[in-house]
């Protein structure tokens, strides 16, 4: 429990920090909150620490813990290296519980109270726009490493937000260039109806106009639905080539499951653009023959080097486990920021950010780099195709990557559309 | 959609649909409306014991392989857990006021699901329906899946035998007679906390059998019963509490309109069963078939 003992160590050093803070602040208690005077407070000494707000308890529970086992790996790394010249990193990790409300919260006081450098964190397209909002007010550094398309839009976005995660934009673009001309032009879609689920139809449609698509039915689920047998008959009766489920978490698996006992792949293609690792291995033979988009699988490791050394790490302290898609985000996340700090030679934000904006990574998949407009990370996509259960060789062998979209800013929104 | 864009085909397949989907509610709403009509115990732990169902049905299923063994593993194991609960916990709070039992049961359920994190985690198993019934078979108007065609098959098998026990048998007589009058049951000298007993019993592994038959539809989870307690309620609410005739009326009615609002109007699915219900209620208050004054 490496991130337990880092608590204490920066309970302690919070501490004494705060003593220094209160008097040199003393009679200037309104000032005490400026950016400018954390900086002077800082002694040389200090760790540099990294809000990291996550859903430790609700239904995403066990995901948002490997994203916090991962970054931690990510920490870990960058100490072991000798840290920002002798000044180490530390992770302090806090429970957003799914709720924008309370992610606000926790976020403000990791911002106030425990003086952190930087945010990184959420797994929930509004409960990092919440985020999002305190630390962009405050000033300070946010890395969102869950998908959403808002968060790069002028509405939301600020020069100290950044994207680590892909967005549904990019996600379901680069699963339609790849599904459209392969499996057909009957598109149909069964979406959550959220902003999530709007988001990747959306990005559906776009590509699948330059394919010629023909969308046949669009049908809106509730959040959380169990049963989606009601929702299917009207999407049999279009006869589809292409069912697209723009969903997450156990509505995913859910309707996957319920579309496969009604039949649907024996005549059409199912279609997951977001796919998961996890919910893979929780839906077992529901999930054969279905196509999707993935930051990572871990099976990358066959090809690219920074993916070996990253499961290799991951797999030490975790049992031979690998690591999951969204595990991996909270890795490069923090990889991605810590890489800008030493870049910078300083944790001061402007100077991160000006080093972020120019660096160019590869933590896990491949090369990355932030647009510059936006910041949002440019990136691979990976297309991946879940195995037939008797093709599986072992209990975490599911997918097979069937094609790689190259990270490309031109498949991105451009800056103008986006109102930056 | 408007009902008229609708296709006849399109119609009898989405009712078929809700036909299977009630069938779900049947089997919890029959257990619920058992209990209550018989001991005056609104059972809110009925969710967690239908979650309890899937958890032993996936664990034999994990042991042994064999989903059949699961159909009789699931009511022995659930009921006996039924009886356990009825006996030490809930017993001593008879003679009391309705929201004693009614408070228990809301705490033991959170005690259900916490035990089963604790025990199987909070991931979800993985579960699918036995190789003879999965795919779909041709109905006439279409596919469907041969799974639920089997579920609204147990359903009916169920409450069959449950209808011959209670109507047709010495105990259910005496079943029947207790929920009637306690006071000249007992004159006769029958012992009606034994009879209590078995009528947990069956309402909990009934409750068991709707979980575990729902498994390999949904994910196993140990929050899984929360969402369908409330669907049962209302099942049980709509029929009239204590009446088996009205779980099994209105539990497949909820599941027909339910996925006819889903076809026309999806986000008020859910909604459309709290409509019926308060609607049901301003005609009948006290449900389709029950009986005047047990709330009393």
């Amino acid at each position: 429990m490496s991130s337990k003992n880092g608590q204490t160590d920066m309970n302690k050093s919070g501490a004494s920090r705060r003593t220094v803070l209160k008097t040199a602040a003393a009679g200037a208690a309104a000032a005490a909150v400026s950016p400018f005077m954390f900086n002077i407070a800082r002694g040389a000494g200090d760790s540099i620490k990294i809000g990291f707000p996550v859903p430790l308890t609700g239904p995403y529970g066990s995901e948002a813990k490997e994203q916090a086992r991962c970054a931690q790996i990510a920490v870990d790394e960058f100490n072991a290296a000798g840290g920002l010249g002798g000044r180490m990193a530390e992770l302090l990790v806090r429970d957003d519980k799914l709720k924008p409300g309370e992610a606000a919260i926790r976020t403000q006081e990791l911002i106030e109270k425990d003086k952190v450098n930087f945010i990184c964190g959420s797994l929930s397209a509004s409960v990092q726009l919440a985020v999002n909002e305190v630390a962009k007010a405050r000033g300070v550094l946010y890395m969102s490493i869950s998908q959403s398309d808002k968060i790069n839009e002028s509405s939301d976005f600020a020069k100290t937000t950044f994207h680590e995660a892909m967005n549904p934009h990019m996600t379901a673009g680069a699963v339609g260039r790849y599904v459209f001309p392969k499996k057909g032009k009957r598109v149909a879609f069964l979406l959550a109806d959220y902003a999530f689920g709007h988001e990747l139809v959306r990005g559906f449609k776009r590509e699948g106009e330059k394919h010629g698509i023909e969308i046949v039915a669009e049908v809106k689920h509730p959040i959380a639905s169990k049963d989606f047998s009601a929702f299917l008959p009207q999407i049999m009766a279009a006869k589809p080539d292409v069912l697209c489920i723009c969903n997450f978490g156990y509505d995913q698996l859910n309707s996957i499951k319920q579309a496969t006992a009604f039949g649907f792949k024996n005549s059409m293609q199912l279609v997951a653009p977001v796919l998961l690792y996890n919910q893979r291995l929780a839906g077992g033979a529901a999930y054969d023959g279905v196509i999707g988009g993935s930051n990572y699988y871990w099976e990358l490791e066959n090809s690219i080097p920074s993916a070996k050394a990253f499961n290799d790490t991951y797999r030490k302290g975790n049992e031979g486990r690998p690591p999951s898609d969204y595990g991996a985000y909270g890795y490069a996340g923090v990889g991605a920021l810590l890489a800008g700090v030493k870049k910078a030679g300083s944790t001061d934000t402007d100077k991160v950010i000006a080093a972020l904006e120019s660096l160019k990574y590869n933590k896990y998949k491949g090369e990355q780099y932030f647009r510059t407009c936006d910041h949002q990370s440019v990136q691979p996509v990976f297309i991946i195709e879940s195995k037939a259960q008797a093709e599986v060789k072992n209990k975490y062998d599911v997918f097979n990557v069937v094609h790689v979209d190259k990270g490309d800013e031109g498949v991105l929104r451009t800056c103008g559309e986006l109102g930056l | 959609m408007y009902p008229w864009d609708i296709p006849a085909q399109l119609w009898a397949f989405q009712i078929f649909t809700g036909l299977a989907q009630g069938s779900v509610l049947v089997l919890l709403a029959v257990g619920l409306s058992l209990i209550f009509g018989m001991l005056t115990v609104v059972n809110f732990a009925h969710g967690a014991f239908y979650m309890v169902g899937a958890y032993v049905g996936v664990f034999v299923y994990m042991q042994t392989g064999s989903f059949w063994l699961g159909l009789i593993a699931v009511p022995v194991g659930v009921g006996t857990i039924g009886l356990a609960v009825e006996r030490f916990l809930i017993r001593p709070l008879y003679g009391r006021g309705i929201d004693y039992p009614l408070l228990l049961t809301f705490g033991l359920s959170f005690v259900f699901i916490d035990l089963a994190k604790m025990m199987f985690g909070k991931v979800g198993l993985p579960f699918d329906a036995p190789e003879i019934l999965q795919g779909a078979v041709n109905i006439g108007i279409g596919y469907f899946p041969a799974y639920r065609l089997f579920l609204i098959a147990a359903m009916a098998v169920l409450v069959g035998a449950l209808w011959l026990f209670l109507e047709k048998t010495s105990y259910g007589l005496v079943i029947r007679a207790g929920a009637r009058d306690t006071e000249i049951v007992k004159v006769l000298g029958i012992d009606i906390s034994r009879v209590w007993l078995m009528v947990f019993g069956i309402g909990t592994a009934t409750a068991g059998i709707a979980g575990y038959l729902s498994a390999p539809m949904e994910s196993v989870i140990p929050e899984m019963g929360i969402p369908v307690l409330v669907q049962a309620f209302v099942v049980t609410v709509v029929g009239g509490m204590g009446s088996l005739v009205g779980a099994v009326v209105a539990g497949l009615m909820v599941g027909v309109v339910m996925a006819i609002t889903s076809l026309m109007a999806p986000q008020l699915a859910d909604a459309s069963m709290f409509a019926l219900m308060a609607l049901v209620l301003l005609v009948r208050p006290q449900g389709l078939f029950g009986r005047k004054g047990l709330m009393e």
